[in-house]
């Protein structure tokens, strides 16, 4: 007969409230010290997720934040309906993060210089770039090439939304053409690669910009696991797709950790201004001045991104 | 306000008609997007065109047998195309690697739409893809700058691009070589977000929700037409494309060539201010008021949207080939019209 023992649940020594085991090393770690190592695993070093206002803190200077367009919300276009009807979904990830939508952009400063910012929160439906989430990256860039200010955009996301059919795949040109007019005014974007970083949103702006950033083993790719297996029968290597195997092979310019962030924003920021205008026409893609057509011109471009 | 009472009756009924006759009529379109018999870009290419010269090489890695391209003739007009292919045989499908695009196919497409724009010829482009290549010689090599890459090179080509799915538009992979200025799609075409069988695993936690899937995507091309992705929907021969491949080469080229010609004489400012604005407007959003009301951006364009799309629905499983009331002469460009 099982005797129930006074001491067997030592579970409850970790109450997940209060403590998280690091994926990498198991490591429990108390919550508010997570927090205050930037949600950085104090034994391995592992980077946890960070959600957007504290990834906003982290980067830019304190109070300097000026949000815009916060009031901008999905909308279920396509009447979809999976395990849940879409706007159920939304309101459940509205009610669970506190914010709108998966990005958030405005301006601030960094060492004192203003830039534009957007970043992207994975907790709200993984980050998936929706309209919301396209138009918000859109208007910063465009935000950012009218006031010719220099743009940071912080990916962390699943991919295209998939509750918004191919108006999400959209976005992808939306996107990449804002910040195609950005590049042909001589405004410089940089790009921060933050985990995860996949699909429709790596295929687009996150890949484009004039210097390339990730953290730390980040998990960046194009192909998500589960959409891969189901294509290729072969066995994925260990550690494709993570911000070094793009290091190495020359899509990302830097592997910075997350406490460094900041100063290799603002030592990029020193050389990274917007252009002076040469004349007002400038600053549109059609503009002759600013854009020649030919090949040359691309492998310039390319180059310059692979550093 | 008679129309939005008709709108508010129809609502509730409509969206939720993922029965089994319209899954079923829906997964045939997947299946006909799919055939293998189905004519393909150089195939399609040679009998819209009366000369093509292939062209071959990225110039950095290799040439990708997935996609193809050069210059053609349309019906006097120069122009250079571009497209995914597939394989008609086994043998052909493995080599054109069932037409997923490796890195370096779409830097062999960017390639070539540099040198229209050099040219100053106008680009056509043909997608059928079920997604670009996900394995790790594509992710090694770049996969998503590529893709990102060619994506922004056609949003400011200074050239016209006409862009026409003729089988799968699956996802990235697909949209890299189909920005264009104007967007036409074969009948029994598919576009989508992601391949049916990837939003089942993902949404459902299962392959075989694909049907389901593919309903709710709303990925067919009258649907596709409703919500303003593609501009214009070109029928197909009864029996589908791959039974009669000459007959839809035939009712395409005319399309292709009047496209070309409306496009040809646009000023180049004004031609890519149009495309950047073609896309800039996709999608809806709300905004939400002070009082923390959401308000629609663009009031009653989500009714509009989907009443089209249910009118896109009721064609489909309406039965064989039927398109929705005015699809295709729904253009409001008249002299696009006259010559189907």
């Amino acid at each position: 007969m099982p005797i129930k023992l006074p001491f067997g649940g030592r579970r409850q020594e970790y109450p997940t409230d209060l403590w998280t085991r690091c994926p990498d090393c198991t490591e429990m770690i108390y919550n508010k010290q997570l927090d205050k190592s930037l949600r950085i695993c104090p034994r391995c070093g592992h980077h946890f997720r960070l959600r957007v206002d504290a990834r906003l803190s982290l980067l830019l200077d304190r109070d300097t934040f000026r949000e815009q367009d916060a009031g901008l919300e999905s909308v279920d276009m396509l009447g979809f309906v999976d395990q849940k009807p879409y706007p159920e979904r939304l309101e459940g990830a509205r009610v669970s993060t506190g914010i709108r939508d998966a990005a958030v952009w405005g301006t601030g400063t960094i060492g004192g210089t203003k830039v534009v910012v957007c970043a992207m929160d994975f907790a709200f439906m993984g980050g998936s770039m929706g309209t919301v989430v396209g138009e918000k990256v859109t208007r910063a860039a465009e935000h950012a090439l009218d006031e010719r200010l220099p743009l940071i955009v912080v990916s962390a996301s699943g991919g295209a939304r998939m509750q918004e059919g191919t108006l999400s795949l959209m976005q992808l040109v939306k996107t990449c053409a804002a910040i195609g007019r950005l590049s042909d005014a001589g405004v410089p974007y940089i790009s921060l690669l933050t985990d995860p970083t996949t699909g429709g949103v790596f295929a687009s702006f996150a890949a484009l910009g004039d210097v390339n950033i990730a953290e730390p083993k980040s998990l960046i790719g194009f192909a998500g696991a589960r959409v891969a297996a189901g294509t290729i029968s072969e066995e994925l290597p260990e550690g494709f797709q993570r911000a070094e195997f793009l290091f190495e092979h020359g899509f990302v310019d830097l592997v910075v950790a997350r406490g460094k962030l900041r100063e290799t924003l603002l030592g990029l920021l020193r050389y990274m201004r917007a252009a002076p205008l040469a004349d007002k026409v400038g600053g549109n893609g059609a503009s002759p001045l600013s854009r020649a057509p030919g090949f040359l011109e691309g492998m310039v471009n390319r180059e310059s991104v692979r550093g | 306000m008679a129309e939005p009472t008709t709108v508010d009756v129809q609502q509730p009924a409509a969206p939720a008609a993922d029965t089994d006759e319209l899954r079923a009529a829906v997964w045939q379109r997947v299946q006909q997007a799919r055939n293998v018999k189905r004519p393909h870009t150089l195939e399609l290419v040679q009998m819209i065109a009366t000369e093509v010269i292939e062209l071959h090489g990225d110039r950095l890695f290799r040439d990708d047998p997935a996609i193809v391209g050069g210059f053609c003739r349309i019906d006097g007009r120069r122009a250079v195309f571009v497209g995914h292919q597939k394989g008609a045989e086994t043998d052909e499908n493995i080599r054109r690697n069932f037409g997923m695009p490796h890195p370096e196919g779409y830097r062999k497409a960017m390639r070539l739409l540099r040198l229209a724009e050099r040219l100053q010829l106008p680009v056509v482009t043909f997608i059928d893809t079920p997604g670009a290549f996900p394995g790790p010689a594509s992710e090694e090599r770049g996969v998503a700058e590529a893709i990102a890459r060619s994506i922004q090179l056609m949003t400011g080509l200074r050239t016209p691009i006409v862009t026409v799915i003729t089988g799968e538009g699956g996802s990235g992979g697909a949209l890299a070589l189909a920005v264009g200025d104007v967007v036409l799609a074969l009948e029994n075409s598919i576009y989508s977000v992601i391949s049916p069988e990837g939003a089942a695993s993902i949404l459902w936690r299962s392959p075989e929700y694909a049907q389901q899937a593919a309903v709710a995507m709303r990925l067919t091309a009258s649907e596709q037409l409703a919500l303003g992705v593609v501009d214009e929907v070109v029928p197909e021969p009864s029996g589908g494309a791959h039974e009669h491949p000459e007959e839809t080469a035939k009712r395409l080229r005319p399309r292709i060539a009047a496209h070309l010609d409306a496009l040809a004489g646009r000023d180049r400012k004004v031609l890519l201010d149009a495309r950047y604005a073609r896309y800039r407007h996709m999608g809806e959003f709300a905004v939400a008021t002070p009082t923390g009301e959401p308000r629609p951006e663009r009031p009653g364009i989500v009714d509009r949207i989907r009443r089209l799309l249910d009118s896109g629905r009721a064609a489909l499983v309406g039965g064989d080939g039927a398109l929705p009331p005015g699809v295709v002469d729904s253009d409001s460009e008249p002299p696009l019209r006259e010559d189907v």
